[in-house]
């Protein structure tokens, strides 16, 4: 499995990280590394086999459409790096 | 050039539900409340906090589904569309990817002349609302609100069915007119609570293949979508006919410059990796449950529009024009309750009122009095209070200042005048000063009765009862 | 006597035999922490004041009523479990300084026991690794040896226990992490089946795998924590709607007749040689005890270790995306734009090995490849499920190690992730199928290290584990044999 640094550094950016020069060979031979061993799954005996997304198989897990408000609206706000009129301040978007 | 082309264009409507509380938290979807005060952990994407799915949401999509001739889906789940937004506090939006609730629908709208076209529908959704972005005008940053994050929205994907701006248009009036009348969505477009993507193409006429589309998101207003429509279709072709191709990308429309501009960094290109939500379980729809809400799914246009040309014996476009609003409609049938004239009441709202509508720019959802004032208005013209020309200018009041027709014509001193001898009066007055009209009129010109009356009319300033005014000419005319 | 020696149940019968106070527990504790902690650093916040401040409250309380049965027992919480006004970190440099506005259900239920939290316990950072080693704050230190890591990810919380710091703790468990480091710090921690105790407030790694349990110094006091954190919420959609249970009622010290399969795959290569040893002589131990112990075949952990990979980071990559520096959360000084915001954020306030999963994440979702791995990796999840069923028609219990070694010196595998991953061996195939699983110590090797026998039952039948678990910890007593001596 060959994963080339144009990839890693796409990936990286559709994961807002930055990685730095001296720092995508390592990624690289990492996420090589686990992708050959995740690679595994591919010979799997899973012909028509169904995906399993959660655990349990439980289904219909509903709540009623009636108004519970949050009580301590403060919390919410009490941890934003930077707010203006109860509102989280961000830069500018286009 | 534009007629060796053809349009076409595939609609993504966004409608935001009416329910209570968003789609996975209890907080209220009240619109413009104090920032940030309709939140939670869930919704505000607190670390640790879990969606819970509201039930009336998936409810209200099967609505809409069953409304629009959908197959609704009995297994169906919960996908998470994952991408960075200021507005996403999860940077993921829960959607439904591969299995949507409802697909393969269609409805008919009305073209221009008369005839009628089947548009399809792919698919109807469910998901959750973004947030909101502020602008800071002293500053250039941007405020975040989150109080509309997470208020449930179903989005109806048509098939690239249209090929006028027009038909997008009747087609989005269709839908919107399908989810008021199944009360599913207020659909408050100067709210933002209707909005859609308009995805446009060109293609030589004949041509088998679709072209390249451009679209343009998050459109409110039926008069952008129009002239976006129409501006996108010609500078498309523009395009073309210089021997330019068309890139697929999203767009946005100015509404003040009347064009369109490219809004995405290229690289930047979406890759939403949609999986299925593991916090939320499998939705699985029993025959029972879909039986049940088809059974109590309230009038649509088509039935409602039958019973006004059965009972009410109204023209088909008067019907067909009343009851493309639900909120028309109701106005109509809560007036004609109280007030029993369903012509008048017709009339009066497909012509003197539709018309302020249409200067004022307005939804019949934004007209300002309600089914009892209406009827007011039609009981005075009924008994003679009041004159079609005083009945037109207490409309116009209405709009502006709307309450009890009677004070208003009170107040202003509206009332018609239907005594005898004060009407008799006038006339007299009017026909010592128009010798000519009389002679005229025993000449045979009938026109000058018209005249006669005019000139009592303007003595009284509209006051006076037309009825009584001719009959008391005509007497003394032909003493 | 040393308070902080005794069990919970030790100190529920002192309680109610009037011989010590509520108060007197916690402030045992509060001095064990100040004599330990700097040698063996398992804690993130300790809440000496509020835990004193409550424990006389508690105690007030307790001289004016019947009695309630944990009031007053203190408790660490793993950081990734969210308690309102209280900084919760999850071990990262992304969340330092984070008070929680809400807590977590758990939480809400150990108030309701008006239980006392100790503090909140180191781990790695968001819960991704086997050592703990990857904590933004500290080391914690395995309090048999120090020079040794003492398992991860609830490395702090076994080993708060281990070192009576803490009587008990909240662990949680995606891949192994309660189990593993139990099994390296000699005490005992259950991961219940998915959906038994909520998830609702545990801050997410992978939402389809992660489970809170207990970590404790005996099963007894296992039964106990689970009997206090088991149970339907209805905000956690996939908490099951089960009828509530008194655990401690299945420990019956009687295992006789029990069905107990040894998967032959789990004790071949890679198992170090001592800890097969330990193993075997418990499976001795068992049949001795009457019950039936035979080989079986679940040729599925590495299927599993691969798919656990897949489907956690895939998870964990789209879960830590709300750590983007806006509502709260780390935020980087050096930005122009909102994408530098981002990005510059997240590099700064999300770890190595945090990173490494999102991007391992990120690619298998991502587009071309989602067919190939993570689709797969869900089937893989449906042959494992297929698989454990198959052992348990036959069987009631499958015994294996549960970790292929006993703990490890420092910075011996941090630096090669997939000798890491591979760590996990023994316990991730569990959390694949859902099912529930218990690690107690069997022995220890020729260094006094621990060893962990893991024992996984069916869904939701936590109550025949922990009777099998206690059936052998009545008989074998490792705690009077064996105590963590704080190497250096």
């Amino acid at each position: 499995m060959q994963v080339s640094k144009e990839e890693i550094l796409h990936i990286a950016n559709l994961a807002n990280l930055n990685i730095k020069e001296e720092e995508i060979e390592k990624y690289k031979t990492n996420l090589e590394e686990i992708l050959n061993f995740a690679n595994i799954v591919n010979n799997a005996p899973i012909d028509g086999l169904n995906e399993t997304i959660t655990a349990n198989d439980s289904y219909n897990v509903f709540r009623k459409d009636e108004v519970k408000k949050f009580e301590d609206r403060e919390a919410l706000l009490q941890n934003a790096p930077e707010k203006e009129r109860r509102m989280f301040k961000i830069p500018k978007v286009m | 050039m534009l007629n060796d082309y053809e349009v076409v264009i595939g609609l993504e409507v966004h409608a935001e539900l009416s329910t209570k509380t968003k789609i996975f938290c209890s907080c209220p979807t009240t619109f413009g409340a104090e920032p940030n005060t309709q939140t939670c952990p869930v919704c505000m994407a607190m670390p640790g906090a879990l969606p819970v799915l509201n039930e009336k949401v998936v409810e209200y999509a099967v609505k809409a589904g069953l409304a629009t001739n959908c197959s609704i889906s009995r297994n169906c789940k919960n996908d998470r569309k994952n991408y960075f937004y200021p507005d996403l506090p999860k940077a993921y939006q829960i959607s439904q990817f591969d299995k949507p609730l409802c697909e393969n629908g269609e409805i008919e709208i009305e073209l221009e002349n008369g005839e009628k076209k089947k548009i399809g529908i792919t698919r109807i959704h469910i998901e959750e609302d973004a947030g909101k972005l502020n602008h800071d005008e002293f500053d250039g940053n941007c405020l975040v609100d989150l109080n509309r994050a997470g208020v449930p929205l179903i989005e109806i994907v048509s098939e690239p069915d249209l090929r006028s701006a027009k038909e997008a248009e009747s087609y989005l009036r269709k839908i919107k007119s399908i989810l008021e009348y199944i009360e599913v969505s207020d659909c408050k477009m100067q709210e933002g609570s209707l909005r859609a993507d308009v995805n446009v193409s060109v293609r030589k006429k004949g041509a088998k293949e679709f072209g390249t589309r451009t679209e343009m998101k998050n459109m409110n207003s039926f008069r952008s979508i129009v002239r976006a429509i129409e501006y996108e279709a010609e500078r498309q072709v523009q395009e073309i006919e210089k021997g330019n191709k068309i890139s697929q990308e999203t767009l946005r429309w100015d509404d003040v410059s009347g064009r369109t501009f490219s809004m995405r960094d290229k690289e930047d290109a979406q890759d939403y990796r949609y999986f299925p939500e593991p916090d939320l379980v499998a939705i699985r729809l029993s025959e029972e449950y879909i039986q049940n809400i088809k059974d109590n799914l309230p009038e649509l246009p088509e039935s409602r529009k039958e019973r006004y040309l059965n009972e009410y014996k109204l023209s088909e476009k008067d019907a067909r024009l009343l009851t493309a609003s639900k909120y028309l409609s109701d106005l109509f049938e809560g007036a004609l309750a109280i007030c029993g004239n369903a012509k008048l009441v017709a009339n009066w709202l497909l012509s003197d009122i539709s018309r302020i509508l249409n200067e004022k720019e307005l939804e019949p959802d934004q007209i300002p009095f309600g089914e009892k004032e209406l009827a007011k208005l039609i009981i005075l013209i009924d008994n003679g209070t009041i004159s079609s020309a005083i009945a037109k200018k207490v409309v116009e009041e209405l709009f502006e200042n709307p309450k009890d027709p009677e004070e208003i014509i009170k107040e202003k001193g509206w009332i018609q005048i239907s005594d005898e001898s004060a009407i008799k009066e006038v006339v007299l007055k009017v026909l010592a000063n128009n010798e000519q009209s009389i002679i005229d009129y025993k000449a045979g010109k009938d026109r000058a009765l018209g005249f006669l009356v005019g000139q009592a009319m303007k003595e009284t300033k509209g006051k006076a009862n037309p009825q009584m005014l001719n009959k008391m000419f005509l007497e003394e005319l032909n003493k | 006597m040393d308070l902080t020696e005794l069990t919970v149940h030790e100190l529920q019968e002192k309680l109610k035999n009037k011989e010590i106070n509520v108060s007197d527990i916690t402030k045992a504790y509060i001095s064990r922490i100040d004599e330990k902690e700097k040698d063996v650093q398992a804690f993130v916040t300790v809440l000496k004041e509020e835990a004193l401040k409550k424990s006389e409250e508690v105690q007030a309380q307790f001289d004016n009523r019947e009695n309630n049965a944990l009031a007053g027992i203190p408790i660490g919480i793993k950081d990734n479990i969210n308690t309102k006004g209280i900084r919760t970190t999850c071990s990262s440099k992304m969340l330092e300084n984070f008070i929680s506005p809400y807590n977590a259900t758990v939480i809400e239920k150990i108030n309701e026991e008006n239980m006392i939290t100790l503090g909140k316990l180191n781990m790695d950072e968001f819960a991704m690794g086997a050592s703990t080693e990857y904590s933004y704050f500290k080391k914690t230190k395995n309090p048999w040896n120090l020079s040794r890591v003492p398992g991860g990810s609830s490395g702090g919380s076994a080993a708060a226990v281990a070192a009576n710091m803490v009587p008990f703790a909240l662990g949680s468990d995606t891949g192994g992490s309660i189990r593993q480091p139990a099994a390296f710090c000699g005490v005992v921690g259950l991961k219940p089946t998915y959906g038994l105790v909520s998830r609702y407030g545990l801050v997410a790694f992978a939402s389809s795998l992660d489970q809170i349990g207990p970590i404790t110094k005996d099963v007894k006091d296992c039964a106990i924590l689970l009997n206090v954190i088991a149970g339907h919420d209805e905000k956690d959609t996939t908490s099951a709607n089960i009828e509530k249970k008194d655990y401690t009622k299945a420990l019956k010290n009687d295992v006789k007749g029990l069905k107990i399969g040894v998967p032959k795959e789990f004790l071949g290569e890679g198992i170090n040689e001592e800890v097969k040893s330990r193993i075997l002589e418990a499976i001795e131990e068992y049949k001795k005890l009457g019950a039936i112990v035979e080989e079986c075949s679940l040729d599925i952990a590495k299927y599993a270790l691969a798919s656990y990979y897949i489907i956690a980071c895939a998870e964990a990559s789209s879960n830590l995306g709300r750590f983007d520096g806006i509502r709260y959360g780390y935020r980087s000084k050096n930005f122009n734009n909102i994408k530098e915001l981002y990005k510059n954020s997240r590099s700064e306030g999300f770890g190595e090995e945090v990173k490494r999963r999102i991007i391992l994440g990120t690619y298998v979702l991502s587009s071309g490849y989602y067919d190939a791995y993570y689709k797969k990796a869900q089937q893989v999840r449906t042959l494992v499920k297929q698989e454990f069923e198959k052992c348990f028609n036959k069987y009631d219990v499958i015994l294996t190690p549960t970790s292929p070694t006993v703990a490890f010196e420092f910075g011996s595998k941090s630096n090669n992730p997939l000798e890491m991953y591979m760590a996990d061996i023994c316990t991730v195939s569990v959390n694949i199928a859902g099912v529930p699983a218990i690690s107690i110590p069997c022995g220890v090797d020729s260094n006094g290290m621990p060893v962990g026998l893991q024992l996984i039952g069916n869904n939701f039948a936590e109550e025949t584990i922990l009777n099998a678990a206690y059936t052998f910890e009545q008989q074998f007593k490792f705690r009077e044999k064996y105590k963590p001596e704080f190497k250096i």
